[in-house]
């Protein structure tokens, strides 16, 4: 896989942690596998948008990975609930339905951005760069991609 | 059987396995599917309703199976491991997940149910009004076949779509 310039949180340097949420197995592995390549550390998985609230209070990530269709609780659902109680929760919906209206529902309810699956190593990475931009530093390295 | 509706699923299966599979693909041997369809291997089925209904079914025979899901998952699996199973239906999923953006900004309105593994050996025949279309997508890993079997329905009920 490429290698990215690791992203850190601004305040201490350390590694941004993720909350990773999807009822694929295969999608949760797959991007842990991303984050950890940008320098991230996996704080917890969900497979539904109960579990993500619940595990999202345990582990207080820096960014929730979030599906949309789960079993039990969809993600937008979820990402409401979790904004509704830490407003500065920081939210990636990540979805195979990309049209504008899933889009636009999901942004009003809290989450920040919205990243369309297959997910592109490169296409996260910004977005991540751009979600954590207020506290996050993309340490220089030399020959790092993206 | 509309080619309008049948072209967003061979462009997004075509984009979504040269992505998952970091090589070319290429589209072989588009057919209408004169018997019942006949499982080949590990078999993911989505089903759509509403102005679009039907289903489609990704198939690939066990050795395909087991060298996609290895090549996307970036590590050997044995073919008894369960990601092999999970890692087509989330491909299943993807791929039908962007077609179905494709066609709702088209218009079009229908619900995606969650992909489910198609376990028994055989499928329905395509009847008159639901045709079933056959696609085979080359891959360096494989033969991937898409089964298509979707017909137009302008009085189904509209809902959201909901593939993950």
């Amino acid at each position: 896989m490429e290698q990215f310039a690791p992203v850190k949180r601004s305040e201490d340097g350390q590694p941004v942690r993720y909350l990773i949420v999807d009822d694929s197995v295969f999608a949760r592995k797959n991007l842990a596998r991303m984050v950890e390549s940008f320098g991230g550390q996996v704080a917890g998985e969900a497979g539904d948008g109960i579990t993500a609230i619940s595990e999202y209070d345990r582990v207080t990530p820096d960014i929730v990975l979030m599906d949309i269709t789960m079993p039990q609780m969809e993600g937008i659902e979820a990402a409401e609930k979790i904004v509704r109680e830490h407003p500065n929760a920081r939210i990636v919906m990540v979805s195979s339905v990309g049209y504008q209206e899933n889009i636009v529902a999901a942004l009003q309810r809290g989450a920040r951005h919205f990243v369309q699956k297959p997910v592109k190593p490169e296409v996260l990475y910004e977005v991540i760069k751009y979600v954590m931009r207020d506290d996050g530093a993309a340490a220089r390295s030399a020959g790092a991609g993206a | 059987m509309r080619m309008e509706l049948i072209q967003p699923f061979i462009n997004s299966a075509d984009a979504v396995l040269a992505q998952g599979l970091q090589g070319p693909t290429s589209v072989e041997n588009l057919s209408m599917e004169e018997e019942a369809y006949r499982r080949k291997g590990v078999a993911a089925e989505i089903c759509l309703t509403g102005e679009i209904e039907g289903r489609i079914i990704f198939d690939l025979d066990p050795q395909t199976a087991v060298k996609v899901a290895s090549c996307m998952a970036g590590a050997e699996l044995p073919q008894s491991d369960d990601l092999v199973r999970e890692t087509v239906c989330e491909l299943a999923n993807q791929i039908i997940g962007n077609a179905v953006t494709t066609l709702n900004d088209q218009g079009f309105h229908f619900r995606v149910h969650p992909p489910h593994m198609h376990t028994s050996d055989h499928g329905a025949k395509s009847s008159e009004d639901t045709e079933a279309l056959v696609m085979c997508f080359n891959t360096a890993s494989g033969t991937v076949f898409m089964n298509v079997a979707l017909r137009y329905h302008p009085s189904g009920v509209a809902q959201h779509a909901v593939a993950g």
